[in-house]
């Protein structure tokens, strides 16, 4: 297919569906993620990129017959290799042997959590979650360094045409996305500090959160929202969040636990779990949130720049 | 109760189904949006309807009538943003005069 576009609607549209498949096989946590994640907001930051790079693919000059050899031979030996695998659901499982009766009846003593989805990804592998955040917080000191576009003077023309404008132009959708950014910001830390309780956490608020200022974004133009949401200081939050989350880890090896080990944050061990989540939870969805608005913004910026060299 | 809520669930089951025929059937991107823009909000409704009356006491209804809300809001807005898309891109709707139908053709910026 050539068309970038019905690429990244389809690509989209396979998000959704991982997403239903996923709830059908009761993982919601995962679902949620996925629908966020995958179907929101990474279809909104291709869209984005292709708004630079143009909307259908080049022609490829090479033959496509090695790859297509390559990723059948790929293929194959993956699915060889999952012969050998387990039956899907059988109770005689390895991982449903030795960690999983762990986490199902010993979390609730250990961490006192009833969703025991954050309790694994928050407790018991804090230390994975750690180096996901980390790896997030990259990807946006990537698109930092090789996309940022030197601050311009803030443009107050544009911003004045722009509230000029307010109710010609996208009448119905500005007004409507007026009544629903408040509504999807409370959703986001609904989901946020929810998380112990159902599904939710983190890297879903963060992404929600990230998602109402996109759509503001979108609608009331890159310099009114740069007005209201500062370059430095959403730079200075995602390191923020990173910190938050390692400095917990620390916090706890000061006090002579293991790196994450949260008992050590409070007299009563549950207790320390719990501040413990909340906080690595909120450093992840700080995290999330920013990184995403900065590629957003970054990618969109440069979009504007190219504008205006063109004119 | 329950048949109330059948009901409702029926005639929300009904319009999903006429809104997809209508999306195969109707000749042109408008037409096409017309069907599933006014079914799909009703058909949601009726369907949450529908759902609330299964379980008429408790947090459910509240979530759903959240939901509800929220649908009501989003989907004539998408339908509307979609609308507005086509026509910013010179997409014209099929007429029946076979001279109108040149200028169909869209040119794309």
């Amino acid at each position: 297919m050539k068309d970038l576009f019905a690429v990244i609607m389809l690509s989209g549209i396979y998000g959704l569906l991982s997403a239903s498949f996923f709830v059908a096989m009761d993982a919601v946590d995962v679902a949620f993620t996925e629908a966020s994640v995958g179907a929101g907001i990474s279809t909104l930051l291709m869209l984005v990129a292709i708004t630079m790079t143009g909307r259908s693919e080049n022609p490829t000059r090479h033959k496509p017959v090695l790859a297509l050899a390559v990723v059948i031979v790929t293929g194959s030996l993956l699915i060889y290799g999952t012969l050998d695998m387990p039956y899907f659901g059988l109770a005689q499982d390895p991982v449903h042997l030795h960690v999983a009766p762990r986490y199902i009846n010993d979390s609730m003593q250990e961490v006192g959590v009833p969703n025991i989805v954050t309790s694994v990804l928050a407790s018991y592998r804090g230390f994975d979650t750690f180096g996901e955040v980390v790896v997030i917080f990259t990807a946006g000191m990537g698109v930092l360094a090789l996309l940022s576009v030197a601050h311009r003077p803030k443009d107050t023309a544009e911003i004045d045409s722009i509230n000029k404008s307010m109710h010609e132009e996208h009448l119905i959708l500005r007004i409507v996305a007026k009544i629903l950014i408040p509504f999807i910001l409370l959703f986001a830390l609904y989901v946020q500090f929810h998380g112990d309780f159902g599904p939710g956490g983190g890297f879903q608020a963060g992404v929600i959160f990230a998602a109402a200022i996109i759509l503001y974004t979108m609608l009331f133009g890159m310099s009114t929202a740069r007005r209201v949401i500062n370059q430095t200081y959403i730079q200075l939050f995602a390191a923020i969040g990173v910190l938050l989350y390692g400095s917990v880890g620390v916090i706890s090896l000061l006090n002579g636990k293991n790196f994450l080990d949260y008992s050590a944050l409070s007299a009563d061990p549950v207790a320390g779990q719990h501040l413990g989540i909340l906080l690595i939870e909120l450093g992840v969805g700080i995290t999330v949130a920013s990184v995403m608005v900065i590629i957003f913004f970054n990618f969109a910026g440069r979009k504007n720049d190219q504008q205006n060299n063109r004119e | 109760m329950d048949i109330s809520s059948a009901l409702f669930l029926l005639i929300g089951g009904f319009l999903c189904i006429s809104g997809g025929v209508g999306i195969l059937r109707f000749p042109d991107f408008y037409t096409r949006m017309h069907a599933v823009g006014v079914t799909e909000t009703l058909a949601t409704a009726m369907i949450l309807i529908g759902l609330m009356l299964q379980n008429p006491d408790g947090l459910v209804v509240v979530k759903l009538m959240i939901i509800l809300l929220m649908t009501l809001f989003i989907s004539p807005t998408a339908s509307h943003a979609l609308a507005s898309a086509a026509v910013h891109n010179n997409l014209m709707p099929e007429l029946d005069k076979k001279e109108d139908n040149e200028k169909e053709t869209s040119s794309n910026p």
